[in-house]
């Protein structure tokens, strides 16, 4: 029994077990892998589904791969003829191309002997002959073809609302967290109770009246009644503040005496010592824009101004849904927040390891 | 250490740019500070506090605290109108509908039914898929704590999840889940019998907390590994020396250091779990039946997706969800007080 | 920080500087979505137009499905609305469209091709005015796999007769599902209006002396019971109404022959030539019979000018030319969409596709408009008719997992359209 507890409490302890394997590390390493195969075998699935053809998304059991059938140029045929397995009653195969189905019969050639009598085959005994193939056009038709799906203006669009409200929601919320933890203010505590209990109120229950002030604004399809709106997030105000109470008021002190001004005391102490804080806030407004569908699409409803999600969701109509696009277009809306991600994941590891050294 | 070549060559990438910002974010710097200065003169420091919270305060008051009064007077009127002034007052007459029930406790027998099916549920999920986020970030960081190889990417792999909008999570996990998905395939090739996972109703809430946590887990794993390795390791030496064991370092160094972080992730993963709404909108659409059905659905579906859009009826229902959400605030800060606010 | 800071910053005033576009045409707006390659043809036709008139450019803004029934109407009634708009509420948005008429050059042209389907779109007492067209009729029906019937050796019960009953279908669907171990015998889109078809051929009217909405009746009751049965028993595909939010169709077992009868409707035609081409013979079959006829539903999107618009002389000549009988067959012929249109139903339009299976369905639909009852053109005709369907909808789903008894739903269905009439004044 004790002897247990000491095994699990050295693998919850922060020292590894030493050189050695040992049990906790093995859980450590099974926990991991378990852990990679669950966070990341969904997203790799959705990126091999982009590839697959309208009729290769609706096949049951899902592929994993993204595979299209065989079609052969066969001669005295006009137009390519599907190729398939056939089984035949002695349970050999061969392989056949298709000419036409009749029922449950059907006719067959075989592409290297097309001048041969053709055969007829009953169709629970022919299998598609398959290849991997990715459909490209998938990606191609949105960016290039489709007139009415604008990929690059829709993209300025959310490049622009992701960017500018990042840096609006870093300054304004890292501000408000400075005054909430560094400032004895009459007010101060109601502030923050305001803040964090009414923010903890979704967009969502409130739509029509934020709707309502963005019209009698004139911010309707202007980018800025999606920027600004969700600018004072209580999610960043809230971790900033936690995060600034652990700077020593010494530091400011120690700036006062030296003359600096209170502004210049948050541009040139707060921030930089704030850093970890605020790229995890980075990344985290970053994704909230770029991921924000609910509200632009209420703002916005001229497509010069739409935003990826809101282009990208006119794919779903009243009676279908072009999943073939819609899969596409989500992994082409993954890759900038993951190269943002790529990017400012390591401001943060450096960020911890400064703090640690504190 | 490759690590740190890496840094330096992002902070040269950005260094190219540098002429080019830096005077603009200057001029822009200094400026603010020539306003400042003068004030900071005439009202004193403690009261530029007002100062720095100002342009937050200012948005907040536009789009958040004049929208909810705003709401308020909308839940005391009627009709179908956009406009607040087009509409009929009727004073508490939508919280007098909300309430009206025979037996709280069965939501049949409720004028509203689903706005108590709704509450029901949302109460449920909250408390399972708080407590579950809790406990596996808390595991996940302390495993990504220990000195293993490639944390940097184990890292990333736990928290990319949380990259994907809640649409995209809801899709790829209704794939997995349905009949003929691939949990199915997997159960079937290891000798178990296939499932309707989201038809059965407990399993549908396993399966709606199960995709929350892992679509935001991520996010409170940095959080708390963050605060696990800002703990300084003479603790640990000293506790060592003392004849401590991991069990012991745990409960009496980890944890305490820790509980201002966890306080954190508890706040922050209580607002996100309340204000659920489009993952479980697409992944379930709330069922089976109103299984899965949260009380922000209902607001939702009854002030905007239905033909005939009872604004007043649905910001009634907001007010309810509000005023419970300023309770539970209160209560938390309360606690959050004693461990880690004071 | 700072350089995160000045990288956006940058961005931002690079984006921002991007040059606007510059205008001296009018410029008219379509708020509109697409199921499939609609938007593209009305593109296409639109750009020939804007050759022709240079004076107008049009824009489509394709929104998704949901926007056009949520954020539309709060846009038309905030006055934020578009010059024109692809909607489905057809009455229920009526006091917000353009009535064309003093625009129009020949209004007894459209008076005499789109006569029966204006009135969809008008309000309770106006019998004369011209607010727009429909993009599309739609005819609710079921598809079959006639190659499961075949490998079954099971007869398709509509070979046998003109009327088959809902009862027939289901006994010859379990036995097909059977015989070929095919996990789904039946399955009907997750729609209220999917449901109509049925429930007015089982009796239901809908409608009380008084004009008001009701499903309070035996015929209604009738097929509500079945069809909550027939998803207890596995006759109806267990999850598609149970486990969605809102529209849901089951086009993936269709196109993967694991599903036998499928209740769905014309529109289905272009994905199912695409999803699954001559891979089996998918067919339309009649809609089956009942006490109260044999009768799907019609239904449809409809263009529609907006009242609020700066240049309704300007949309009146848009509408003119997407209405012309040539412009419209093309629409019609490119989209697989059935045109609500005399001249075209007389003439016939040729279906752009090689393959037959399509073209006979798209026959089989054209073919049942006669046989819908009065009733399910009074239900499509009524201005609030989403508000019965979408609480028949969600009101049965509660049945079928056993929230409540089906007779506690009908109840609901009719409390629920009451309160929100009632609201409505």
């Amino acid at each position: 029994m004790q002897a247990d507890r000491i095994r699990i409490g050295r693998f919850l302890s922060l020292r590894s077990g030493g050189a050695r394997l040992n049990t906790a590390d093995a859980l450590t390493y099974l926990y991991l892998t378990l852990g990679t195969v669950l966070m990341f075998g969904p997203v790799l699935w959705l990126v091999a589904s982009s590839f697959k053809t309208q009729a290769g998304l609706v096949k049951y059991p899902p592929p994993l791969l993204p595979y299209q059938q065989v079609q052969v140029n066969v001669e005295g045929y006009d137009d390519p003829l599907p190729l398939f397995t056939v089984t035949g009653d002695d349970g050999s195969t061969r392989e056949l191309a298709q000419v036409r189905r009749v029922g449950i019969e059907a006719q067959m050639v075989d592409p290297a002997n097309p001048d041969a009598e053709r055969v007829k085959v009953n169709i629970r005994q022919r299998e598609p002959v398959e290849e991997v193939k990715l459909a490209w056009e998938n990606y191609l038709d949105p960016l290039i073809e489709l007139e009415n799906f604008d990929f690059f203006t829709y993209l300025k669009n959310s490049v622009l609302v992701t960017s500018v409200a990042t840096a609006i929601t870093l300054v304004i919320n890292s501000m408000a967290a400075f005054a909430l933890s560094k400032y004895r203010f009459k007010g101060r505590d109601a502030v923050f109770v305001l803040f964090i209990s009414t923010l903890m109120i979704p967009i969502t229950v409130i739509l029509v009246p934020v709707f309502l002030v963005i019209t009698s604004i004139g911010w309707k399809n202007n980018l800025w009644g999606v920027i600004i709106p969700g600018a004072a997030t209580p999610t960043g105000i809230f971790l900033l503040r936690q995060y600034m109470l652990t700077i020593p008021d010494e530091l400011l002190d120690a700036a006062r005496i030296d003359g600096a001004s209170e502004w210049h005391i948050y541009w040139r102490i707060i921030l930089p010592l704030a850093r970890p804080a605020l790229a995890v806030l980075a990344i985290f407004s970053v994704m909230w824009r770029w991921n924000d569908f609910l509200w632009p699409l209420i703002v916005l409803s001229q497509n010069d101004y739409f935003t990826l999600q809101v282009g990208l969701n006119a794919f779903q109509g009243e009676l279908q849904i072009q999943w073939h696009y819609v899969l596409a277009m989500t992994v082409v809306t993954l890759l900038p927040i993951t190269l943002v991600f790529a990017f400012l994941q390591r401001f943060i590891t450096t960020g911890i390891a400064t703090t640690g050294m504190k | 250490m490759a690590g740190i070549r890496k840094e330096a060559n992002t902070l040269r990438l950005i260094a190219l740019l540098d002429p080019l910002t830096r005077p603009l974010l200057l001029l822009l710097v200094t400026a603010i500070d020539g306003i400042l200065k003068p004030v900071q003169r005439r009202v004193g420091i403690d009261k530029m506090g007002y100062i720095f919270i100002l342009p937050n305060l200012l948005i907040f008051g536009i789009f958040v605290l004049f929208p909810m009064l705003l709401n308020f007077y909308y839940a005391m009127t009627g009709g179908t109108r956009l406009f607040p002034e087009d509409r009929p007052f009727v004073g508490l007459d939508n919280f007098a509908t909300l309430f009206d029930c025979e037996n709280f406790t069965q939501p049949n027998s409720c004028q509203e039914d689903l706005f108590w099916r709704g509450v029901f549920n949302t109460v449920a999920y909250v408390v399972f898929q708080v407590s579950a986020i809790v406990l596996f970030s808390l595991i996940t960081a302390l495993v990504l704590n220990r000195q293993i190889v490639a944390r940097g990417f184990f890292r990333s792999v736990f928290f990319y999840p949380v990259l994907l909008s809640p649409v995209v999570v809801a899709l790829i996990w209704k794939w997995v889940l349905q009949h003929e998905g691939v949990l199915n395939g997997i159960i079937e090739i290891l000798g178990g019998e296939s499932k309707r996972w989201l038809l059965d109703p407990n399993w549908a809430m396993f399966w709606v907390v199960f995709v929350s946590v892992w679509a935001l887990m991520g996010f409170y794993t940095l959080i708390l590994l963050a605060g696990l390795q800002s703990i300084p390791p003479e603790l640990y030496e000293a506790s060592s020396i003392d004849g401590a064991n991991g069990w012991q370092d745990f409960r009496f160094v980890t944890m305490p250091l820790l509980m201002p972080t966890m306080f954190v992730v508890l706040v922050l993963s209580l607002i996100r779990a309340v204000q659920m709404f489009d993952q479980i909108f697409v992944l379930t659409g709330g069922g089976p039946g109103t299984r899965t059905q949260l009380l922000v659905q209902y607001i939702y579906t009854t002030g905007f997706s239905n033909q005939i859009q009872l604004f007043g009826l649905s910001a009634a229902a907001s007010m309810v969800l509000g005023v419970s959400l300023l309770i539970l605030t209160l209560l938390q800060l309360r606690l959050g007080n004693q461990s880690s606010l004071a | 920080m700072r350089r995160i800071l000045s990288i956006l910053l940058i961005l931002a005033v690079l984006l921002a500087a991007l040059p606007a576009l510059s205008q001296d045409t009018v410029e008219l707006r379509i708020r509109w979505y697409d199921d499939g390659n609609e938007g593209e043809v009305l593109r296409d036709l639109l750009d020939q137009f804007e050759a022709e008139n240079p004076d107008i450019r049009v824009e489509i803004d394709t929104v998704p499905y949901r926007a056009i029934l949520e954020n539309l109407p709060l846009d038309l009634a905030a006055g934020e609305g578009p010059d024109m708009a692809r909607v489905t509420d057809l009455g229920g948005l009526a006091e917000y469209y353009l009535d064309m008429t003093p625009y129009l050059s020949d209004p007894a042209y459209w008076e005499e091709n789109f006569g029966p389907f204006l009135n969809w779109k008008r309000l309770p007492g106006d019998d004369s005015s011209i607010p727009g067209y429909m993009t599309q009729l739609t005819i609710t029906g079921p598809f079959i796999n006639r190659t499961l019937f075949e490998q079954a050796g099971i007869e398709v019960p509509s070979d046998m007769s003109a009327s088959v009953t809902w009862d027939e279908w289901a006994a010859a669907a379990n036995a097909v599902a059977e015989a070929l171990e095919i996990p789904y015998p039946m399955a009907m889109d997750r729609s209220g209006h999917r449901f109509a078809g049925p429930a007015i051929s089982s009796g239901a009217m809908y409608f009380d002396d008084m004009g008001h909405p009701t499903v309070m009746d035996e015929g209604f009751r009738d097929m509500a019971e079945r069809f909550v049965n027939w998803h207890l028993d596995g006759t109806m595909h267990p999850e598609m109404w149970p486990l969605s939010e809102g529209y849901a169709g089951a086009n993936e077992e269709f196109a993967n022959a694991e599903l036998v009868f499928y209740m769905s409707g014309s529109w289905q035609v272009g994905q199912f030539s695409e999803q699954i081409g001559d891979a089996f013979d998918w067919q339309t079959v009649p809609n089956p019979c009942g006490p109260g006829g044999c009768t799907g539903m019609p239904g449809g999107a409809a263009l529609v000018g907006i009242a609020a618009t700066e240049h309704p002389e300007e949309v009146a000549r848009v509408m003119e030319y997407l209405t012309s009988q040539e412009v419209l067959g093309e629409f019609a012929a490119r989209t697989l969409f059935i045109p609500a249109h005399a001249g075209l139903s007389a003439s016939g339009v040729d279906f752009d596709t090689d393959l037959q299976l399509a073209k006979d369905s798209l026959g089989v639909f054209v073919g049942q408009v006669g046989t819908l009852e009065q009733v399910a053109f009074d239900l499509q005709a009524y201005g609030f008719n989403r508000a019965v369907f979408d609480a028949t909808r969600d009101r049965l789903t509660q049945a079928m997992v056993g929230e409540m008894t089906v007779d506690e739903a009908i109840a609901r269905i009719q409390d629920d359209i009451d309160t929100a009439l009632a609201e409505q004044g």
